[in-house]
């Protein structure tokens, strides 16, 4: 059931990327700071909604634009594989998006030992990514280590969701 | 504004020393004996011999007594206490001294005319009734006022404990404001005892600051191109630029060698973080591990010869050291645990450490070879200890105590080797990641 889903979703993807431009990013009515994203350097545009498949707003919540990960490793679940699959075929699509993958840790480290491992969990990202058709010239990494944590209290339950690998995506120059 | 503030506190700094008259000593203690009593000194009100220098002149008693105290080693005798008042030439009523069991006196005189300001100084050992090495006089300007009191009680730690001083220094460290998520951070300067600071660079993120061995130029990571990269600043200017390292995508975690002319630093390819060395006359890069683990966090042996870094090769984050030009490494840390953030003393016999065992953070010291392991400090389950930096004489760890949760965040701390003396630096605000930088002169 959910693969059905989610081929029907890329189907629409598909015929919608077709006669829609890329820089033109759905309505832009959900008022949606960009900088939320986490983005560095890239040109301001509205997020399209959760409807549009070819909005950055449906890659981040109806593909996911994370993959999480267990301590200290940066082995790539099947879970994590499969939202890896999806975004693959998004940016397979939508072939004008770069992606900037945000490597992150959890606190239980100290901060160079994290940006190490932000690095290592951001790259394994970025290779499933090239693995599955994507041109590595529109990856770039990034490494937050412990630095900018998603949830911050201090327990499994925020340290789990701060092992990530965010796929930040937009239109423009990989600053 | 803000350089111009900076040139005139330097210009503070251009202090003349000259010696008043000699003789000598036996009052010491012994900071590695197991059991230490701290010696209890008086501090008579430091007499004021131009008019108006009445407030610098207790300021400067107040710095002073600060200093020694914060050692840990050193106790205050209440001037509610002293049976007699002294100014400074007199000879000391040693027999009221001793009746309040003083063993040491410390007198002074401070001097200003327009914007120089000059403290003259003797120390005596109450019991043997003698001065303890020459007085000393210090002159510069008054806006330095601070360091000449840290100078005399550098003088009286190093006479009474034959160690090296340590109070007139300064340390980087990274400033921190805003919520945890998003949390802005910058690179401040300040005195060891947290006052005159200042910010060197505007809120962004930068990581881990560590200062050259003369203190002129400081390496650190910042995050200003959108990924992590290696900058050098320089303090007197606050020019910035950035380091060219061998190719790679991320650099972090620098230091400097002890002849400030080498970087070495990690460099992620392809995710995997080796360290490498860049000469920064030559720009020319080595690489000095090649491993498919995590290798980070690398310092530099005082003598050059050897580097001890943090590497995951074994499963776990440990210690490991290897040649300066790289080569086979031999693993030091074998204790539970992960190991992380190794720092060789000035000393060289030393190695400082960030420790994980059991879900508690310790900072602790070990011998260059592993051995004699000893934590200093213990987080407990709602903080994380973290990043030791040494004060130059080797005697004293300053670090951050990062408490947990939503409105946590770091603060610094200090501990003498021995254990004793831990204490919180104050700061305005949070503030982590500190480099000691070396004595001024």
């Amino acid at each position: 059931m959910k693969t059905l889903t989610k081929a029907a979703l890329i189907v629409l993807a598909l015929t919608t990327a077709a006669c829609t431009r890329p820089d033109r990013l759905g309505n832009g009515a959900d008022g949606t700071d960009p900088n939320a994203l986490g983005q560095n350097g890239i040109d301001q545009s509205s997020l399209g909604g959760a409807n549009d498949p070819t909005s950055p707003t449906y890659f981040s919540q109806t593909i996911g634009d994370r993959v999480l990960f267990v301590v200290d490793q940066s082995t790539l679940t099947a879970q994590g594989m499969a939202t890896l699959d999806a975004q693959a075929n998004w940016l397979g699509t939508n072939a004008d998006y770069l992606a900037v993958i945000e490597g992150h840790a959890d606190e239980q480290g100290t901060r160079e030992y994290n940006v190490a491992l932000g690095a290592r969990r951001a790259n394994a990202v970025r290779e499933y990514l090239i693995s599955k058709g994507v041109n590595a010239s529109r990856i770039r990494t990034v490494s937050y280590g412990k630095e900018r944590p998603l949830a911050t209290c201090a327990d499994e339950t925020c340290y789990s969701q701060n092992r990530r690998a965010v796929t930040v995506i937009s239109i423009g120059q990989l600053s | 504004m803000f350089k111009h503030l900076l040139a005139l506190s330097l210009a503070a700094l251009t202090l003349g020393v000259a010696p008043i008259t000699a003789s000598a000593e036996p009052l010491t203690i012994r900071l590695d004996s197991p059991v230490i009593e701290p010696i209890p000194f008086a501090l008579p009100a430091f007499t004021p011999e131009t008019g108006g220098s009445e407030q610098l002149a207790a300021d400067i008693a107040r710095v002073v007594a600060e200093d020694l105290i914060g050692t840990g080693f050193f106790s205050q005798i209440p001037q509610s206490a002293y049976i007699s008042q002294m100014s400074f030439g007199q000879e000391p009523a040693f027999a009221d001294w001793r009746a309040i069991n003083a063993q040491a006196l410390i007198s002074a005189a401070v001097l200003v005319s327009g914007d120089q300001i000059a403290v003259k100084f003797r120390l005596y050992d109450v019991f043997s009734g003698t001065e303890m090495g020459e007085g000393l006089q210090f002159a510069g300007t008054v806006p330095g006022w601070r360091r000449m009191a840290h100078k005399v009680a550098d003088q009286v730690y190093s006479r009474i404990t034959g160690e090296g001083g340590y109070f007139d220094t300064r340390v980087i460290f990274v400033a921190e404001s805003g919520p945890k998520e998003t949390r802005a951070k910058r690179l401040g300067i300040m005195d060891y005892d947290g006052a005159n600071v200042q910010y060197l660079t505007d809120n962004g993120l930068v990581l881990a600051p560590r200062f050259s061995p003369t203190g002129d130029r400081v390496l650190y990571t910042s995050y200003e191109s959108g990924s992590p990269r290696i900058n050098v600043l320089d303090v007197a200017s606050v020019g910035r630029q950035a380091i060219q390292t061998a190719p790679g995508e991320m650099s972090f975690s620098p230091r400097f060698s002890q002849d400030g002319g080498q970087v070495i630093y990690s460099l992620t390819n392809g995710g995997n973080s080796d360290i490498y060395r860049t000469d920064l006359a030559s720009g020319q890069h080595s690489r000095l591990t090649d491993a498919p683990s995590i290798e980070t966090a690398p310092s530099f042996s005082p003598d050059g010869s050897q580097i001890v870094f943090e590497s995951d090769r074994s499963g776990t984050s440990q210690l490991y050291v290897m040649g300066a030009g790289g080569g086979e490494p031999q693993r030091i840390s074998f204790g539970d645990g992960r190991y992380g953030t190794p720092v060789w003393s000035p000393r060289g016999d030393q190695i400082a450490f960030t420790k994980q065992n059991a879900g508690t953070f310790h900072i602790g010291v070990m011998r260059t070879d592993g051995s004699n392991e000893r934590l200093l400090t213990s987080a407990g389950g709602t903080a994380l200890d973290e990043s030791p930096t040494w004060s130059p004489n080797g005697r004293v760890i300053m670090f951050f105590r990062e408490t947990l949760g939503s409105n946590g965040g770091p603060n610094l701390w200090s501990v003498d080797i021995s254990g004793r003396g831990l204490r919180q630096v104050p700061t305005a605000g949070f503030a982590s990641d500190p480099s000691w930088g070396p004595l001024q002169r």
